[in-house]
């Protein structure tokens, strides 16, 4: 593939057309065209109304929780003996995770358009839980998708979203992951066109989402970039995120991107290897193509059809990517590396012993570079590693992985 | 340029019938028995083919198809086998128009330029690519309309007076109005609407109006064909063919002669749908 030149700025996608470069776009049916256009009339209307931005604001402060703290991770730093690591804690949002800022920016944009009706897709069951919680908050029936091997594996949060009063449907095509949930969601939203809103959790899927929920979860970039400044004065060396659909990495990363001096490092799901099917590291291995309204770098068969890969990870397991992940891979602002289940493991473990910090598995995968790399840096390096959620749903799998019964 | 399509609807229009669209999905169970079926269809009274491309993640179909198409991967159909199925059968047929209908990933990864070159080779004359909005035209639409095939676009339920100018702009061959939102094999449509729909399309085209989505018996054929140009039935074929293949794959009746006897019932229904009020 050729690089695409760079650009003067990189913070100014999409396009009118929704596009990154080759990336993005809209393809989906005739049937939901209409819907996504009226989406972006609305989105339009809403970011540039100070009202809309105020009443954002004002959940964001009381009712998740922000600004999240950014942590200097004293113990992780001393133990690598490396560069100074601070984590930026989406863990101690409200709900758990980085979720609850696209939720709750989506639910005020559904009730703006007078929408009846919530439906979502989740993975690990972050986004469902945070989809349930806004959905419970004002008052909406909710609707979740999730992939039935992930049902199994994040029980808790499973528990949780009926909790919240959310149907979860589990959804066992394909081998019952983020995209057979996706594609269940998308065929809910086809079906009933005239009153449902679909919350989508990551910053992928037809235009305006990708920008729509990279906007919502800058919050995160913006809030680490003031923090690092007072803090340490200056910027970071290094940023890291863990990305699956990559909203908690685009949200860290975009108000970054045009600090040429930052290096921005995207953390993969590596599974068992490269070398085999088993991972879902669609940047590194896979190529470009179109799934679920976007083009953008995909794992798929020399035919065109789409893998499943695997990760241990529910919430990276997607064998895609948002577009603008993948427009910043090819014009080379953004790195993206693999780990590997077992290093996430290891990293998991880590940060519980020295941090007394149980991460999730999906930031685990962050962590572990920091723990690959931190260690080559000079004591006077800062690196911001996204800690995207909190690990209490991941215990069972972590456990079951450790050999042990809970 | 006329292809098949227009060559045949305008016969159609002239015997003042109804045409019978037909889709199966390519490769389902396997290539032989599907390159059977594909051939009894215009014998059992098809008058156009729709030849379903497999996709792993077919977002706009119900369990049918989605079933169908997982089966034909299993067995190994691929976008080039599919090709390859219509080659096969235009050997013995070169007057039924081929529609192939499927998503866009697998085109786009064979390689636009190569798949329309290949597809005007094997006797393609229609796409239909659920995933491909006019928005998109510049992917394939306009290459294909250039490369002498049609491109048939759905209209649907959503599609406003204010949108239908953009969806039709480069819209040939026909026009495929699906008969209401949601996924293919859902219950029919109250036809009264369907009426009404079809008579807004053909204020804003000349082109054949064909509905489908929800079509599965001959008299339902007859009802739809008593206003539109064409009446398009995927589901109830797809499973026609499903009902004969055992758990293990062991057929227990031969697909081929299961969909002929369903195409025949269907072909009385469009062949009977003007001659007295559908009722």
């Amino acid at each position: 593939m050729n690089k695409p030149l760079a650009p003067n700025s990189f913070r100014t996608g999409p396009d009118e057309q929704g596009m990154f470069g080759i990336f993005g776009g809209r393809f989906v049916a005739e049937t939901l065209m209409p819907l996504i256009l009226d989406l972006q009339k609305h989105w339009d209307e809403a970011k540039n109304d100070p009202a809309f931005k105020a009443e954002l604001q004002n959940l964001s402060t009381h009712y998740a929780g922000r600004p999240s703290k950014l942590y200097f991770a004293e113990g992780l730093t001393n133990h690598l003996g490396g560069a100074k690591i601070y984590f930026k804690r989406e863990d101690l949002n409200h709900t758990g995770s980085h979720k609850i800022n696209n939720c709750l920016g989506q639910i005020l944009l559904a009730k703006r358009m007078g929408k009846k009706r919530i439906i979502a897709e989740t993975g690990a069951g972050q986004h469902g839980v945070a989809s349930a919680t806004v959905a419970a908050r004002f008052g909406f029936p909710c609707f979740v998708y999730m992939g039935a091997t992930d049902v199994e594996r994040q029980k808790p949060n499973v528990f949780r979203m009926k909790l919240l009063g959310a149907e979860v449907t589990a959804v066992s095509s394909g081998h019952g992951t983020l995209k057979d949930a996706m594609n269940e969601a998308l065929r809910d939203w086809v079906t009933n066109v005239e009153d449902t809103y679909y919350l989508i959790g990551t910053a992928a899927g037809p235009h305006p989402y990708p920008e729509l929920v990279r906007e919502f979860q800058s919050v995160i970039g913006i809030e680490a970039r003031q923090q690092i400044l007072e803090q340490e004065g200056r910027l970071p060396d290094v940023i890291v995120a863990a990305v699956g659909g990559g909203s908690n990495a685009i949200g860290l990363f975009h108000p970054f991107l045009d600090d040429t001096d930052v290096k921005i490092v995207g953390i993969e799901a590596g599974g068992h290897g490269l070398d085999g099917i088993e991972h879902c590291a669609s940047m590194s291995a896979g190529k470009p193509g179109v799934l679920h309204g976007n083009r953008t770098y995909l794992l798929q068969n020399a035919d065109g059809q789409i893998m499943d890969g695997h990760s241990i990870s529910a919430g990276l397991d997607y064998p895609g990517v948002g577009p603008e992940h993948s427009w910043l891979r090819d014009t080379g602002r953004v790195d993206y590396v693999p780990i590997l289940d077992d290093e996430a493991l290891d990293a998991f473990q880590l940060t519980t012993k020295v941090e007394g910090i149980i991460p999730a598995l999906e930031s685990a995968h962050a962590i572990a570079h920091a723990v690959k790399v931190a260690p080559t840096m000079g004591k006077d390096q800062i690196m911001i590693v996204n800690l995207s959620g909190r690990g209490d749903k991941d215990v069972h799998t972590v456990a079951k992985m450790m050999g042990m019964e809970i | 340029m006329t292809t098949r399509i227009d060559r045949r609807m305008a016969k159609l229009k002239a015997e003042g019938r109804p045409a019978l669209i037909t889709y199966f999905m390519g490769g389902d169970p396997d290539y032989d028995t599907s390159l059977d079926i594909m051939k009894a269809l215009p014998k059992a009274g098809s008058d156009i083919i729709e030849l379903g491309m497999p996709f792993s993640d077919p977002m706009a179909d119900g369990p049918a198809i989605q079933a169908a198409g997982l089966r034909a991967l299993k067995n190994g159909q691929t976008l080039a086998k599919t090709l390859k199925m219509a080659q096969d059968f235009r050997v013995h047929d070169d007057e039924t128009p081929i529609v192939m209908m499927g998503y866009y990933n697998p085109i786009y990864i064979y390689g636009v330029d190569r798949f329309l070159a290949d597809a005007k080779a094997s006797g393609i004359d229609g796409l239909i690519v659920v995933d491909l909005p006019p928005e998109m035209d510049e992917e394939l639409c306009i290459p294909a309309v250039k490369a002498g095939i049609n491109f048939i676009r759905l209209a649907t339920p959503t599609t406003d007076d204010q949108r239908l100018p953009k969806v039709l702009e480069n819209t040939s061959g026909f026009v495929y109005y699906v008969s209401m939102t949601g996924i293919t094999g859902s219950a029919l449509a109250d036809t009264t609407k369907v009426d009404a729909a079809v008579k807004r399309i053909k204020s804003h085209t000349d082109l054949p109006v064909c509905v489908g989505f929800g079509v599965k018996t001959a008299e339902q054929a007859r009802s739809i064909g008593a206003y539109a140009d064409g009446v398009v039935v995927g589901t109830a074929i797809v499973n026609a063919i499903a009902n004969v293949i055992g758990p293990q794959g062991r057929m227990t009746a031969n697909p081929a002669d299961a969909v002929a006897t369903l195409v025949t019932g269907l072909s009385q229904g469009v062949r009977t749908a003007r001659l007295a009020p559908a009722q």
